[in-house]
C-alpha cells in the first residue's frame, strides 16, 4: 500500500471540503504524485481552459513513498494547467509539508473553482476547513507564515503559501512551503493565488503505515541510503557545495549561459560558486554558508542555509533579512548571477531570500530580467520605463531593484512578472526571449551539452532541467560518460532520462538521488512499499506511460510539436569561447530520431497505436 | 559497558529520519509526531538540534510517579514507562525538568526514550552520526580529542 488511499476534494466556489476514496486502478497505472495526479487533470480538465480561470483545478500531490524513511521521501507536487506555458504545470518540492500532509491522511488535494475572497485551507487529519484568509492577503509568504503560526498557537504545522507575486498576477510565481522550499516553476503559485487561496496550512498526526512489506521495505531502504552515502556526488559533493558544486564545472565545459545566453561563460563564475560561499567574508569573518540542510528524510542534504554580509547595500538597513534562511541553489544562482552579469554573491542571496520571501521563481525572475538588460542595452527599454534605474547587465543594484519590484508587483516589476517571452513580444524583440514554450531556460547552455537542447525541446513543461537530465550523463558520467558535444545518441539518453525522472517523480522521492541511484535501487523501495510487482521494467514503463499522457494533453492545449523547438540564438549563433566554441544546438539533427523512438508520428503528435499501448485516455 | 546516546547537533541536517525511525520502532509506523527524539529548527539562526530523554540515574519522572510505573531498566540504564501500570497522570511530565517525557492522548499513556532496549533506532538512522550511542562514561572523548589535537607539541619537534 502506502498510499492512504484517500484524497481531499475542496471545491472553493462551494465552500465544500470531501473526502474521496483514491482511484487505485490509475494509482496501478501512474503510482503516484507527479503521474497519478496528472491523470486526475486529464480526467477533471478541459486542456483549453483559461489557467487562470475557475475551470482550471489545483493540485497538491504526494507519492507512495512520501513520509516513509525512503531517503529523500518527502517529496510532493504541484499541478494545474499552467499559465505560463499552457502547458500542464508539475512542480516538486521538498521541506515538510509534503511528509506532513501524508501524516495527516492525504494522498493529495484537488482544489477546484473559485473562492469568493482571500481564503486558506487549514488540515488537522481528517478535519478539513477553509477559513477567511482576508488578514493574509497582500502579505508575503514569510509574513503569512509568522501570523499563521500565531493564530494556529501550534509550533508543528506546516504551512505552503503564495506570496504577493501571486497576487499581483506574475506568472512564474511559486508556492513556498516551510519559508525557502518551493514548487517553483510554471506558475503554479499564479494559479493558486487565482483561486483566492492564500495558503495551506497542515498537522498530521497519524503517521504513514500500511507499507506492503515492511522488512523487505527496511532493507531496499537501508540498502539505498548506503548507496547515496558511499556515492561521492550524493555523499560528498552535494552536502558540501549543494547543487552549487556545478557553477564552476558547468563553466569550465563552456555551457555556463551568460548574459542572457549571448555567451557560454561567465568571467565570475567562481566569485557566486559554492567554493565561495565557504569562504569568510571581511566584515564578520563568517563565510555565506551557515550550514546545510535537509529536506524531510533526505540523507544527502543538499540544502544551503545562508545569511547575507550585514553590511552589504542591500540589506544594511534592513535587519529583518539578517537571518539565516535558504541560500543559493545552482539554477537560482545561474540566473541571477552569470545570465545577468552580476557576480556579487550577497546581492544574489539577497534576491533569493526575496524569490522565497514572496514567492517567485528564481530561473524565471533571472532570465526575465537577463532579457530586459539585452533590451537595455539595446536601447528598447529606457529610464522611462524602468523610472530611472540603469538596468545594466552586471549592475547588482539593478538586480536588486527589480527584485523588490517585481515582488510586490509594482511599477517595472510588473512587466518584469510577464515572464521573458511576454516581456520581450511587449517590447518588440521577441527572438531575445529564451525559452522554449514560454517557460525560460535554466543554467545549461544546449551549444555546450547537446542532449540538454533536446531535452529543452521536449520538455512537457517548457524549458527545464528536470524533465530529463543529460548533464548527469554528458558531464558527470552517471551512470555511463557521453560526450557533450555530440548529438549521436542522444536521442536515445533523453528519452530514457525523461522517462526515469517521470517514475521517480512520481514515487515521491526526489530526482537527486538519481546521481547516484539507478531505477535497480529505486525499484525495491517501491515494490516493497505499494501493493503488486513493482520491477524496474514497470517504474521505466509507469515513467513512458506518464510522459506520453503529458504530452497528449499538451497537444490539446494547443501546445504541439511545432513548439519542440530553441530560440534561434541557440540554433544559429555559435558559442563564444570555450570547449564548444563555434558549436550551435544540433537539435534538428536529434528531433526525428527522437520521435521515431518515442512511437510519435513525425510532427512529434503521439500515435494512436502509442495510445493504446500505454492505454492513454481517449 | 553502559552507553548513552550521544548528540552533537553541529553534525545535524534536519532530516528528521531518527524521529521516523523512532516512530516506527515504537509505534510501528512512519509517525514523526509520536516520536520520543525530537530534532528542533531554530530557522533564523540556520541550526537544527536534536533533543531527547538523557536518563537520569535519579530520574525525576521516576520518582514523581505515584504508581511506580516507570522503572530502571539494569541492562542499559533506561528509564522505561510500563504502559499497563501508567494511569496518565502526567506528574512526570511536571516533574521531568527537560520535557523529554510527555503523554500520548491517543493511548492516555505517557511516552518517553527507552533507548530502543539497547539498540537505540535514531542513532542507527542518522546521517550524519549527530547521533550516536557510545561509551557513557566517555561521551567527551571526542570533544577532548578535537582539543588535544590543537596542542601544541613543538616541544617534541
Amino acid at each position: 500500500m502506502a498510499w492512504t488511499r484517500k484524497l481531499l476534494r475542496v471545491n472553493l466556489t462551494a465552500g465544500t471540503c470531501t473526502e474521496e476514496a483514491l482511484n487505485m486502478e490509475w494509482a496501478n497505472d501512474y503510482l503516484g504524485q507527479r503521474g497519478l495526479a496528472t491523470r486526475y487533470l486529464v480526467e477533471e480538465i478541459d486542456p483549453m481552459c483559461d489557467p487562470l480561470g475557475p475551470d482550471n483545478k489545483f493540485v497538491m500531490a504526494t507519492g507512495p513513498l512520501t513520509g516513509t524513511n525512503a531517503s529523500t521521501g518527502g517529496r510532493y507536487s504541484c499541478l494545474c494547467k499552467s499559465p505560463l506555458t499552457n502547458t500542464l504545470a508539475c512542480s516538486n518540492s521538498g521541506g515538510f509539508f509534503g511528509a506532513e500532509m501524508k501524516f495527516a491522511g492525504w494522498d493529495m488535494i484537488i482544489f477546484e473553482g473559485k473562492a469568493a475572497g482571500p481564503t486558506y485551507l487549514n488540515i488537522e487529519n481528517d478535519t478539513a476547513e477553509l477559513l477567511p484568509a482576508d488578514d493574509l492577503w497582500g502579505k508575503s509568504v514569510w509574513e503569512a507564515d509568522k501570523m499563521l503560526r500565531a493564530k494556529h498557537q501550534d509550533p508543528q504545522i506546516r504551512i505552503a503559501a503564495v506570496g504577493r507575486s501571486a497576487e499581483e498576477g506574475n506568472l512564474y510565481a511559486a508556492v513556498v512551503n516551510d519559508l525557502h522550499r518551493a514548487a517553483g516553476r510554471s506558475g503554479v503559485g499564479t494559479v493558486m493565488a487565482s483561486k483566492n487561496l492564500k495558503a495551506v496550512v497542515i498537522r498530521g498526526t497519524q503517521g504513514v503505515g500500511n507499507v506492503a512489506d515492511p522488512k523487505a521495505f527496511m532493507a531496499a531502504t537501508t540498502a539505498g541510503k548506503a548507496v547515496l552515502a558511499e556515492n561521492p556526488v550524493t555523499g560528498q559533493g552535494l552536502p558540501t557545495y549543494g547543487t552549487q558544486v556545478l557553477m564552476n564545472v558547468i563553466n569550465e565545459v563552456g555551457a555556463l549561459p551568460t548574459r542572457n545566453m549571448r555567451e557560454t561563460q561567465f568571467e565570475g563564475a567562481a566569485d557566486v560558486s559554492g567554493e565561495a560561499m565557504h569562504e569568510p567574508r571581511k566584515s564578520d569573518g563568517k563565510p555565506n554558508l551557515t550550514t546545510n540542510g535537509a529536506c524531510y528524510a533526505c540523507t544527502i542534504a543538499c540544502g544551503r542555509i545562508s545569511t547575507i554580509d550585514r553590511t552589504h547595500f542591500s540589506v544594511k538597513d534592513k535587519p529583518e533579512y539578517w537571518i539565516a534562511s535558504g541560500g543559493l541553489e545552482y539554477e537560482a544562482a545561474w540566473a541571477l548571477g552569470p545570465d545577468t552579469g552580476v557576480n556579487d554573491i550577497d546581492a544574489l542571496t539577497y534576491v533569493n531570500f526575496l524569490c522565497n520571501e514572496d514567492g517567485m521563481d528564481p530561473i524565471s525572475f533571472g532570465s526575465t530580467v537577463a532579457a530586459a538588460m539585452e533590451m537595455f542595452e539595446d536601447g528598447v527599454i529606457t529610464t522611462e520605463h524602468t523610472g530611472g534605474m540603469e538596468l545594466k547587465f552586471g549592475s547588482a543594484e539593478a538586480l536588486c531593484w527589480a527584485a523588490e519590484m517585481t515582488a510586490k508587483g509594482e511599477g517595472f516589476g510588473k512587466d518584469l512578472g510577464l515572464g521573458s517571452k511576454r516581456l520581450c513580444e511587449k517590447y518588440g524583440r521577441p527572438e531575445l526571449s529564451m525559452t522554449v514554450k514560454g517557460q525560460e531556460f535554466p543554467a545549461y547552455d544546449p551549444r555546450g551539452i547537446q542532449g540538454m537542447g533536446l531535452a529543452y525541446a521536449t520538455s512537457n513543461r517548457g524549458a527545464c532541467h528536470l524533465r530529463g537530465y543529460t548533464v548527469a550523463s554528458e558531464i558527470l558520467g552517471i551512470p555511463e560518460k557521453t560526450d557533450p558535444l555530440e548529438t549521436a545518441g542522444k536521442p536515445g539518453l533523453v528519452k530514457a532520462f525523461q522517462d526515469a525522472t517521470a517514475a521517480v517523480d512520481s514515487a515521491g522521492l526526489c530526482v537527486f538521488t538519481t546521481f547516484a541511484w539507478t531505477m535497480d535501487d529505486i525499484a525495491p523501495q517501491v515494490d516493497a512499499a505499494c501493493d503488486g510487482d513493482w520491477s524496474t521494467e514497470r517504474m521505466m514503463e509507469v515513467g513512458e506511460r506518464i510522459w506520453n499522457m503529458e504530452r497528449v494533453f499538451n497537444a490539446a492545449a494547443g501546445v504541439g510539436g511545432d513548439q519542440d523547438t530553441l530560440p534561434a540564438r541557440l540554433l544559429n549563433e555559435g558559442s563564444n569561447s570555450g570547449p564548444a566554441k563555434g558549436k550551435v544546438s544540433g537539435l534538428k539533427e536529434m528531433l526525428p530520431e527522437y520521435y521515431e523512438l518515442r512511437g510519435w508520428n513525425a510532427d512529434g503528435s503521439v500515435t494512436d497505436a502509442t495510445k493504446q499501448k500505454f492505454g492513454l485516455p481517449a | 559497558m553502559q552507553k548513552s546516546l550521544h548528540i552533537d547537533p553541529g553534525k545535524c541536517t534536519g532530516c528528521l529520519q531518527c524521529e521516523s525511525a523512532c516512530s516506527l520502532e515504537q509505534e510501528g509506523l512512519f509517525n514523526p509526531s509520536k516520536s520520543r527524539i525530537k530534532v528542533f529548527t531554530f530557522h533564523d539562526e540556520g541550526r537544527f538540534v536534536p533533543y531527547t530523554c538523557t536518563q537520569c540515574d535519579e530520574a525525576w519522572c521516576m520518582q514523581a510517579c505515584p504508581v511506580d510505573a516507570i522503572v530502571l531498566n539494569p541492562l542499559n540504564g533506561s528509564k522505561d514507562v510500563k504502559s499497563d501500570v501508567c494511569v496518565g497522570c502526567k506528574v512526570c511530565t511536571i516533574a521531568c525538568p527537560f520535557g523529554t517525557i510527555n503523554y500520548n492522548a491517543d493511548t492516555g499513556k505517557v511516552i518517553k526514550c527507552d533507548l530502543c532496549g539497547g539498540d537505540p533506532a535514531c542513532a542507527t538512522a542518522c546521517p550524519t552520526d549527530a547521533i550516536s550511542y557510545i561509551d557513557a562514561n566517555a561521551t567527551g572523548l571526542d570533544k577532548m580529542r578535537a582539543w588535544a589535537s590543537k596542542t601544541d607539541n613543538a616541544s617534541n619537534a
